[in-house]
């Protein structure tokens, strides 16, 4: 059963047919953006005379470049804080039987359960009243506390399959219980933290909707609201818009196909969770 | 933890006792209006509505997005060459920030966008529709957007859990002469279960939650044709102040998220013990 055959030449086709269909809009997204905008012939046509004045004014117009650092910025803070906070705290979780770290699991299972839409109305008044609205430091403070059970969740389940062996052995020579965690445990931990580093980042890089809300009325942006406001300025400039969405694409894309292995295998790497 | 209470559990709690007030959000003093808030919900057909779209979206985009996810994993876990690239090129659009590809989608769906004006050019110009300014069609087109972007998700989590099926099972099945569709469903089918698990579940709540494409794509409109709670919740707060009305919405969507995952979880551990 193991040979190409003709029938595995048409899955082919057919595979090819559906990667087309899905690569349709990205080649509409790329020709608009290229495009003058006094040319008006059908989206689908190939743009006669590209022209990167788009990019260059979308650049300017839109202060992409300080949501680019903003977004950047709040990405890498947050994600090194809720890796930092969920391995420390899945490693008691999962280590100590006690009752209370069961009970303790069971409530940070909740956390995944609650729809952020709940708490965050009630803590857009608490950000106000300590003032940090507006700042990138409400994104951060937010995202370590919404991306912390789901991580930890994903860290529980690595630790308990790990053997106890390496930890046993480090605190017998004298090692203290910290330092074993970081030299000892924590490199084991390589596989699951590659995962929770992929999805934390494109979880809170994609975000739009806290952005929207905690930075609503004050020039710090991040990416996806920046674009939401340039759209909003630029209503029927398509090519216009479209070379800012192509500017926000680029960085992930070049990232994505950079790293795909670890990526896709940070996605699928949940499963085993 | 502090962090985590802080964050996620001392404001959902403040958000359950808010539901039952009449706060605007911004005055301390507030008064206790009971079930108010949520009677007001059972009247508004604007919110109900909106609870109905929220339903018909998170069925309809976890049945056609994990259909074509499943397709494309047992595609791609084929003898094909192109097996590698089309897997990175299918699951790209899923990493793309949402609101991104529901602007490009925006564009593309409108009446003289590419999507009309590619049906033009194969020549069924008649099926050329405004499709997110009718109102019957501007659902569905949603759930077509997000379907395009996440069903690449749903198959590379498909395929890890094809690729962790036993190669002799496969041979097994085939040396007993059972067709494809059979050796899916009496063979691999059971063994996907994790993955079906999975897949389920961030697809259902995902579509329960979902906010980012409606807001880029349709606003909730045409009129309220496609509010889902997500918006209405953001709509009520910081359009028109009702904040406590706002918020008792979100207690609806959360009790609605945690009906559907324990419904979900408690059916699928039965298959999972079931399969094993």
């Amino acid at each position: 059963m193991n040979r190409y055959r003709w029938r595995t030449f048409g899955l082919e086709l057919a595979m090819i047919a559906a990667a087309v269909v899905v690569a349709f809009p990205v080649y509409v997204l790329v020709n608009l953006a290229v495009r003058a905008p006094s040319d008006t012939s059908s989206p689908i046509r190939p743009t006669t005379s590209p022209t990167l004045a788009n990019f260059s004014q979308a650049w300017r117009e839109g202060g992409l470049g300080g949501a680019l650092v903003n977004s950047a910025l709040v990405t890498s803070i947050s994600v090194v804080v809720v890796l930092a906070v969920s391995s420390l705290a899945a490693y008691p979780l999962a280590r100590a039987t006690a009752r209370w770290s069961r009970a303790m699991f069971l409530l940070i299972m909740l956390g995944l359960v609650l729809p952020f839409q709940l708490a965050a109305l009630p803590l857009y008044q608490t950000m106000r009243d300590l003032g940090l609205l507006g700042t990138v430091w409400a994104l951060v403070l937010f995202y370590a506390g919404l991306q912390v059970p789901f991580t930890t969740f994903l860290y529980t389940g690595f630790i308990r399959a790990l053997p106890h062996d390496f930890e046993d052995a480090a605190l017998i020579d004298g090692c203290r219980p910290w330092d074993a965690f970081r030299h000892v445990v924590f490199p084991m931990l390589r596989p699951v933290t590659v995962t929770a580093l992929v999805l934390n980042a494109i979880a809170v890089w994609n975000d739009f909707f806290t952005p929207l809300l905690y930075l609503s009325g004050s020039d710090q942006q991040t990416m996806p609201v920046a674009l939401a406001g340039f759209v909003g300025q630029y209503v029927a400039d398509w090519n216009l818009i479209f070379a800012a969405l192509v500017i926000s694409i680029v960085p992930i894309l070049v990232l994505y196909f950079a790293l795909q292995r670890s990526i896709i295998n940070g996605f699928a790497g949940g499963l085993k969770g | 933890m502090l962090l985590f209470a802080f964050v996620v559990l001392v404001p959902s709690a403040r958000g359950v006792y808010y539901a039952f007030t009449d706060w605007d959000g911004l005055s301390p003093d507030l008064s206790f209006v009971g079930l108010d808030n949520f009677a007001g919900i059972a009247r508004d057909p604007d919110a109900v509505q909106a609870i109905w779209h929220t339903v018909v979206i998170a069925v309809s985009i976890t049945i056609i997005q994990n259909g074509i996810g499943l397709l494309l994993a047992l595609g791609v876990n084929s003898l094909i060459k192109s097996r590698t690239v089309l897997r990175v090129f299918l699951f790209a659009p899923a990493v793309v920030t949402p609101i991104v590809t529901a602007y490009l989608w925006r564009n593309l769906l409108g009446p003289d966008g590419a999507v009309n004006s590619l049906l033009g050019a194969v020549g069924l110009g008649r099926w050329g529709q405004d499709w997110l300014g009718d109102p019957q069609l501007a659902l569905w087109s949603i759930v077509a957007v997000i379907v395009w972007q996440f069903a690449g998700y749903s198959m590379v989590i498909f395929l890890a859990g094809l690729q962790s099926v036993p190669k002799e099972l496969y041979e097994a099945a085939a040396i007993d002469g059972s067709g494809p569709v059979r050796r899916f469903w009496s063979v691999i089918r059971p063994q996907l279960a994790p993955a079906i698990t999975i897949n389920l579940m961030l697809s259902i709540i995902g579509g329960i939650k979902l906010f980012d494409q409606v807001y880029a794509l349709t606003g909730g409109g045409p009129g309220h044709a496609t509010d889902t709670i997500s918006t209405l919740i953001y709509k009520d707060a910081f359009t028109l102040g009702e904040f406590g009305y706002s918020i008792a919405l979100a207690v609806v969507l959360t009790i609605i998220v945690a009906v559907a995952s324990t419904g979900q979880y408690l059916v699928l551990a039965r298959n999972e013990r079931a399969a094993s």
